[in-house]
């Protein structure tokens, strides 16, 4: 690949090679202050590559490669080149990962004990995660939380916040420092994008792994409520929330019965996000 | 002309591991990876099971010294509903 990118995020590495020169040089400026994976060689190879033979220069549109791929994904737009990077890196995590039990969901630390947020798309995990970030908590994740098999521990992969539509705003009025967003993906197929950099000790304590302690599924758009979600129905939507539970076997079983019997977990509906983050942080000193 | 009933039988001990998960079972099937979530009976039909495979007579016997079991035939009939459940699912399987 004539353009290419090296780069360490949590317990996991990936190399993106690209026909293009911009989304590398975008995945450069804004992961400036990742490591580079362990002795230079990556878990996972993603490929920017032109759709069709015409496709680098007429139209140019990115067909996603790599070690893993989606058979049908569509191809994207070069200008949505930064968005088709994150998302091969999310595929080969999705589809590759095998040293954790892997969870769809945002997570968040404070003295050492995680707070995990899983729920459907538009749910607001990620954009909850990413204000929570920005007000004393440490951002761990937007898009995985990654479970130790043995210990239970909860692992960060802070890849950047993918922030869509209306969080563009949210975050836009909550981070002073512009250099931390990407551009912003117009007209993308979830609508607008905008890459967010977690905050600094997101980044450099990547490698710290917390004790999770409450797991929250939100949903938003919905009349104030809390509930508690009993242990079986919290086992299901983890099972369908996790990418390789069922090829990691029993250890993702042991792993997931010893997480679902040993933090408590909440429906929370909400309409502001503001609210959101309130009950978050009484829910927080329940537990505490 | 008479059929010997049937026999039932899991594949041997150790294929078979549950986990409580509140009041209910949570049972991961060794041979095909797979999780089920099962209510009572069935966890204990598996227990009876795993001792040695047997119709549903002998597994009823079983159960019956560790359980309150109501009324004979109505039992039987309850527990043979139960197996045919488990031998769909693939947790039991009619023994030759």
């Amino acid at each position: 690949m004539k353009h290419s990118f090296g780069v360490a995020i949590g317990p996991a590495s990936f190399r993106i090679g690209s026909a293009w020169a911009d989304p590398i040089r975008w995945l450069k400026t804004l992961y400036s202050d990742y490591p580079q994976p362990d002795d230079g060689v990556a878990d996972f190879t993603v490929l920017l590559e032109p759709a069709g033979a015409l496709r680098r220069w007429w139209r140019p549109s990115i067909g996603l490669g790599g070690d893993y791929r989606l058979p049908d994904a569509a191809p994207l737009a070069l200008r949505h080149g930064l968005l088709a990077a994150e998302m091969g890196m999310n595929i080969q995590m999705a589809l590759g990962w095998r040293r954790h039990l892997l969870i769809h969901a945002s997570s968040v630390e404070k003295d050492g004990r995680a707070l995990l947020l899983t729920g459907e798309s538009g749910s607001g995990k990620s954009t909850l995660a990413a204000q929570l970030g920005e007000r004393g908590w440490r951002f761990m994740g937007d898009e995985f939380a990654l479970i130790d098999l043995e210990s239970g521990s909860a692992w960060p992969f802070p890849r950047l916040v993918s922030l869509k539509n209306a969080a563009i705003r949210a975050l836009r009025a909550e981070v002073t420092d512009p250099e931390r967003f990407g551009p912003t993906l117009r007209e993308t197929p979830k609508g607008d994008i905008a890459h967010l950099v977690p905050p600094r000790q997101a980044v450099s304590r990547m490698r710290d792994s917390a004790t999770p302690a409450l797991l929250l599924f939100p949903r938003f758009g919905f009349p104030d409520d809390l509930r508690p979600v009993p242990e079986g129905e919290v086992f299901i939507r983890l099972t369908q929330a996790s990418t390789n539970y069922v090829a990691l076997g029993e250890a993702a079983f042991e792993a997931l019965h010893r997480l679902v019997t040993t933090v408590p977990a909440v429906a929370m509906d909400y309409r502001s996000g503001e609210e959101a983050i309130a009950t978050i942080e009484s829910l927080w000193a329940e537990q505490a | 002309m008479t059929h010997d009933p049937a026999r039932y039988g899991v594949d041997g001990s150790g294929t078979i591991v549950t986990r409580p998960l509140d009041g209910l079972t949570l049972i991961y099937h060794r041979p095909s990876g797979i999780t089920h979530i099962a209510d009572s009976p069935l966890p204990e039909i598996l227990q009876a099971l795993e001792r040695a495979p047997g119709t549903a007579a002998e597994v009823l016997t079983r159960l019956s010294e560790g359980h309150e079991i109501g009324d004979d035939e109505d039992a039987l009939e309850g527990l043979e509903t139960h197996l045919a459940t488990l031998v769909s699912l693939g947790l039991v399987r009619i023994a030759r």
